[in-house]
């Protein structure tokens, strides 16, 4: 039996699903938490050079990688309500920009944590620590705009503007270690392989899923109260059950 | 080196624990909240202008 996916575009369908997946991505995640702390602090050992400082990477590599995911995807949405004014598509930009702004500041967060005892400073003007501040700002930037204007409409498709011409910062945080001699470190997990012993390999990659499920399980609760907040005075909206009361 | 540079040295887990990870876990715990509080208050709003289109309904 074919699946009509198309139909889950209207908030009307995606309402339900998203109610639907929310639990099993808040509890996967949660279950995934719990192994990648595990695997992390108990199983991996201790790094030959950085010492213990060096598990701070099981949360600021996945923040990283997925604060900037993040902003690909809001700006894919953002184009797409843009270009075809589909509702969902907005909607699902602005559920995706705090958490994706949250996600960077903890990036920011955990690796001044790391510098200050392997670089002795808490921030250096590095191009990676700067293009992923940039990021943090182009996030709230996204928001604060979208937030300053009373018309949803034209307030997704100014926004959507700022959200697709911020997306080239992307490949300039990413590449960013291999176009300037940077302090940061360049990528140790390559696609030729990599050096890293496989328990701490475990740790990051099992975060890096916990932290995609619980950003996925918190941008679809938020989208819910999006989609109730700009649908309410559709006939759908007042005859689900939660409104019913 | 100050005090803080020693104590990070000395007790290195807590520093990687009440560091990143207690402050990662706390704004995750703060935006769930506000998640949830966003969806009770958009929910009372939405039943609030049900009510009030019921009992302009019933006066006409």
């Amino acid at each position: 039996m074919a699946i009509n996916w198309f139909k889950y575009s209207a908030p009307t369908t995606f309402y339900g699903l998203a109610g639907k997946l929310i639990p099993w991505f808040a509890l996967s995640a949660a279950i995934l938490f719990a192994i990648g702390l595990y695997i992390g602090f108990v199983v991996a050992p201790v790094d030959a050079q950085q010492g213990e400082f060096y598990r701070i990477i099981f949360i600021h590599v996945p923040s990283s990688i997925i604060s900037m995911f993040l902003y690909l995807i809001m700006a894919g949405y953002a184009a797409l309500g843009l270009i075809f004014n589909t509702r969902l598509s907005a909607m699902m930009a602005t559920a995706i920009a705090p958490t994706g702004a949250l996600f960077a500041f903890i990036s920011l967060w955990t690796g001044a944590l790391w510098g200050k005892p392997m670089w002795g400073a808490w921030w250096v003007w590095d191009a990676r620590l700067t293009s992923e501040l940039i990021l943090l700002f182009l996030y709230l930037g996204y928001i604060a705009l979208h937030a300053s204007i009373d018309d949803p409409r034209r307030a997704d498709r100014a926004s959507a503007l700022l959200a697709i011409v911020g997306s080239v910062n992307v490949p300039i945080i990413y590449f960013s270690v291999q176009w300037w001699n940077t302090l940061h470190q360049g990528s140790t997990i390559k696609f030729t392989g990599t050096s890293m012993h496989i328990a701490m390999q475990q740790a990051m990659f099992t975060m890096l899923a916990a932290c995609w499920l619980y950003a996925i399980a918190v941008v679809l609760a938020r989208v819910r109260s999006i989609i109730l907040e700009r649908e309410k005075h559709t006939l759908w909206i007042s005859e689900l059950p939660e409104v019913k009361g | 080196m100050s005090g803080l540079d020693i104590w990070m040295r000395e007790h290195t887990l807590a520093y990687i624990w009440l560091g990143s990870y207690a402050v990662a876990l706390l704004i995750f715990a703060i935006e769930i909240a506000m998640v949830i509080h966003k969806r009770k208050i958009t929910l009372q709003q939405v039943r609030l202008m049900r009510d009030a289109e019921d009992e302009a309904g019933d006066e006409k």
